[in-house]
């Protein structure tokens, strides 16, 4: 479980995240939504230590993060998988060697033990044959399976994805949504994701926490967010047509 | 002010690069790799200038000398000495900030760009370290590029020299091997060793602390150059003033 307590983070005069107190559950799917702008970025990498912050605990299982020795940091960060919006796969390696770093970097397993893992997680991301492949001849899809495959072959207790359909089409980021979410479930890992898609809102938000202007507006699940009154997340949540077309559906089947 | 902050942040990025070492078995492949990027990779076009450029500097050495009572063999010698002490060493190394620094500079800038090295800051591995380390270990064998300069500049003087009907091939010799200092040498590749420094560490400043997107990339490399080359010339008459002044 990962817990944020009144965190504050600025750039110079910009206030960007104001006094965020929020939880992220073990085992379970959790977004970050809001629109652009908002701080989800700069939250996900606050909570991910890539920046530093003036005021505010996060902590992990208990451990303030803050208060941990630069060895223990490291430690976690080991049991951290990470998907970038770009994918961000190392682009002089193959599709296996990035699969497989992770575990050259932090483990004392032998080739052939790696190998048999990077087979298994890349079969698990359905990409049995792309092994030899060079990421820039893998589609958007494939690179961010592969990103996902990344992020799970060490085995983390947290996954964090930032934005992990942007630039796919809709039946691919569903492909990639359901993924997320049987990993999540299959590991029991603790998964936040940063999105402004309300499909996957509506396929994996079993916890989802609505930023604005940098506060915490709302949090609540899938379920409860077609009910809130919240202005602010009902303007974010029905803005597109299609939304709003479910909405007074699911309103015309309560009455 | 920015500069002095760039001065300091330059000097923590050196403190940053020998901690935290990464792992043996990954290291070895990223030096091997960068000795093939840096090293292997520029010895063409380092052999090709030398050789030409020793040429000319023989053939204008040779024009210049009018004056019958300035022996012959001084062409070998100006030849001599112009490479080993500065073309080699100084003028090689302008030509790597703008062929090495530049690959450097855009290869790392790239990774800043796309998130590849928040990814790897996010798995807990120094990024500076693997990065940048791997290249300063990989320049050490810059002093084979010079060496390799330096013998091919002594060399396209002698044929310049001799086809071009300069003077003799005996004379050149004589030349060459006339007043040999072998401080010189000393001087020569210690300021190469310190070339080799600047050529590792600020264009991978330039490229780690990029900001933006990829036209950054490509001003970074071009900021890169310049800077690597200012200080590369100010170092060169630092230490000409200490070790020869």
């Amino acid at each position: 479980m990962i817990e944020v307590n009144d965190l504050h983070k600025s750039f110079g005069d910009a206030h960007i995240l104001k006094g965020i107190t929020t939880s992220f559950e073990k085992g379970k799917t959790n977004l970050i939504i809001g629109q652009s702008g908002s701080g989800k970025t700069v939250f996900l990498k606050c909570l991910l230590g890539l920046f530093d912050y003036e005021k505010g605990t996060i902590s992990y299982d208990g451990k303030i993060i803050s208060d941990l020795s630069p060895d223990a940091k490291r430690d976690l960060r080991a049991k951290i998988g990470m998907v970038f919006q770009g994918s961000a796969l190392f682009d002089s390696m193959t599709i296996a060697e990035n699969v497989m770093f992770p575990l050259r970097m932090f483990t004392k397993q032998s080739l052939s033990e790696m190998e048999d893992r990077v087979n298994v997680v890349l079969n698990r991301v359905n990409l049995p044959d792309a092994h030899k492949k060079m990421p820039s001849e893998a589609s958007g899809g494939m690179q961010k399976r592969v990103a996902i495959a990344r992020a799970i072959v060490n085995n983390p207790k947290y996954l964090f994805c930032d934005e992990p359909n942007s630039g796919l089409d809709p039946k691919t980021a569903i492909v990639i949504d359901n993924l997320i979410q049987e990993i999540t479930d299959e590991f029991s890992i603790t998964t936040v994701i940063n999105s402004h898609d309300m499909n996957s809102v509506m396929e994996i938000g079993e916890k989802i926490v609505f930023l604005k202007n940098g506060f915490k507006e709302w949090e609540g699940s899938k379920e409860t967010i077609f009910r809130t009154d919240n202005k602010a997340v009902t303007d974010f949540v029905y803005s597109s047509e299609l939304f709003k077309k479910v909405r007074r559906m699911y309103q015309e089947e309560n009455q | 002010m920015k500069y002095l902050h760039n001065i300091g942040t330059y000097f923590i990025m050196i403190k940053d690069m020998f901690r935290k070492p990464t792992k043996w078995s990954v290291m070895k492949t990223l030096i091997l790799k960068d000795i093939d990027d840096l090293i292997i990779n520029s010895l063409g076009i380092v052999a090709f200038i030398s050789f030409f450029v020793g040429g000319v500097v023989a053939i204008q050495t040779s024009l210049n000398i009018s004056n019958p009572l300035i022996p012959k063999y001084l062409v070998g010698f100006a030849t001599r000495q112009s490479i080993i002490l500065e073309f080699a060493p100084t003028f090689i190394s302008i030509i790597m900030a703008g062929k090495v620094g530049s690959f450097i500079t855009s290869s790392i800038g790239t990774m800043r760009v796309t998130e590849q090295i928040d990814a790897l800051e996010v798995m807990g591995i120094n990024a500076i370290n693997y990065l940048v380390f791997p290249k300063f270990i990989a320049l050490t064998l810059y002093p084979f590029i010079i060496s390799i300069a330096m013998f091919l500049g002594i060399v396209g003087g002698l044929a310049a020299c001799v086809y071009g009907g300069y003077g003799t091939m005996e004379d050149y010799i004589d030349g060459v091997q006339n007043d040999f200092i072998p401080f010189h040498m000393t001087y020569a590749f210690l300021k190469t060793m310190v070339f080799a420094f600047i050529l590792a560490t600020i264009p991978s400043f330039y490229g780690y602390f990029m900001k933006g997107g990829a036209l950054e990339v490509g001003k970074a490399s071009t900021t890169s150059f310049v800077w690597t080359s200012v200080v590369i010339i100010l170092v060169n008459y630092l230490i000409t003033s200490l070790l020869l002044g």
